[in-house]
């Protein structure tokens, strides 16, 4: 891996981007079928995934308008579920917070789920990437999901309401979810970590506008953070 | 019907929301230092969000909140799967696939 070119990272980036195309395919087109049923056009279900790209944030948002709940609410909903993004931020300034601004700039703005968990997955496991290795690894784990959201949003979007009832779409964020999530159980503290919060993701479930997630997150972080102090003091 | 301003507002202040959530450390912080207890916070930012995440969307995934078999059982496959073999594609595969035939098979 030392001998990784900034090319040969990007290619990696997309070669491990790559499966998450058939979960981010369907998913970008629910929404468009979905929003086309809410009465958007296609003009305005393509604004949408282009200006927010952040699927839970936009069913999110496309629920609650269709609930004719106050724009206010709306929002700071859709952002409660987007806040996990601010972590991931944060997450991967270590390694990539000396880029060039322009850089980081776009990386913000491609900053999604399948991003963040694969480069800070590469990022922990190879430490001696360069920051330039890291960004070509990141914008490449982004290329292909990106183009097909773009592209799916368009497909729902014209393909409109005529899709058969019955495909079990709705579960293929889930599903994506969970096998990002297994392979990153590497250690007692990280499982920890995701005990704790999924435990108080379902006691929180009920909280509205879904700050139970941003609690559940919380607490599963410290909760994995105090198990790693806590081994750490422990070993020999 | 959702209303044309509104649906435009909420567009752009997601957007401009989202992109602000993104942005806020990797831009403003930049290649200043973190320390030692943050950054081990991060350590387990994915581990913990996106079982957080999940976890209801697996459990209440039935119509008003129910408990649906089909996508627990598909959930534990996937899971399972992905902690056996480390590997995304067969994890999304074998979840796939058993949520398919578990709705098709006894629907």
């Amino acid at each position: 891996m030392s001998t990784t070119t900034t090319k040969s990272a990007f290619w990696a980036g997309v070669r491990d981007g790559a499966p998450f195309v058939v979960v981010a395919g369907p998913f970008a087109m629910l929404f468009g079928v979905l929003a086309t049923e809410a009465g958007l056009n296609v003009f305005e279900v393509m604004s949408f995934s282009i200006v927010v790209i952040a699927g839970a944030a936009q069913f999110t948002a496309l629920q609650l308008m269709q609930d004719e709940a106050p724009t206010v609410i709306v929002l700071i909903s859709a952002l409660a579920v987007n806040l996990r993004v601010a972590m991931y931020s944060a997450a991967l300034t270590p390694f990539l917070g000396t880029a060039p601004l322009w850089q980081r700039i776009f990386a913000a703005y491609l900053l999604v789920d399948q991003s963040y968990a694969l480069s800070h997955a590469k990022f922990d496991a190879v430490p001696e990437m360069t920051v330039p290795q890291r960004m070509a690894y990141f914008f490449g784990t982004c290329t292909l999901v990106m183009i097909v959201w773009f592209a799916c949003s368009y497909a729902g979007a014209a393909l409109g309401t005529s899709l058969p009832p019955g495909i079990p779409l709705d579960f293929a964020l889930p599903i994506a979810f969970l096998s990002m999530v297994a392979p990153m159980m590497r250690t007692l503290p990280h499982l920890i970590a995701a005990g704790v919060a999924v435990v108080v993701s379902l006691l929180a479930a009920s909280i509205p506008y879904s700050l139970g997630l941003i609690v559940a997150g919380a607490l599963g972080m410290m909760a994995g953070a105090q198990a790693e102090l806590w081994l750490k003091g422990r070993a020999p | 019907m959702i209303d044309k301003d509104t649906l435009w507002l909420v567009i752009f202040g997601l957007g401009a929301g989202s992109f602000l959530l993104r942005f806020t450390f990797l831009g403003f912080v930049g290649d200043r230092p973190l320390p030692d207890w943050l950054l081990r916070h991060l350590r387990y930012t994915a581990v913990a969000i996106l079982p957080a995440l999940v976890a209801p969307l697996v459990v209440f995934s039935g119509e008003d909140g129910q408990t649906e078999p089909t996508r627990i059982a598909a959930a534990i496959i996937t899971l399972a799967v992905g902690i056996w073999t480390r590997n995304v594609f067969a994890a999304i595969g074998a979840g796939a696939i058993t949520l398919f035939a578990l709705v098709y098979g006894l629907g």
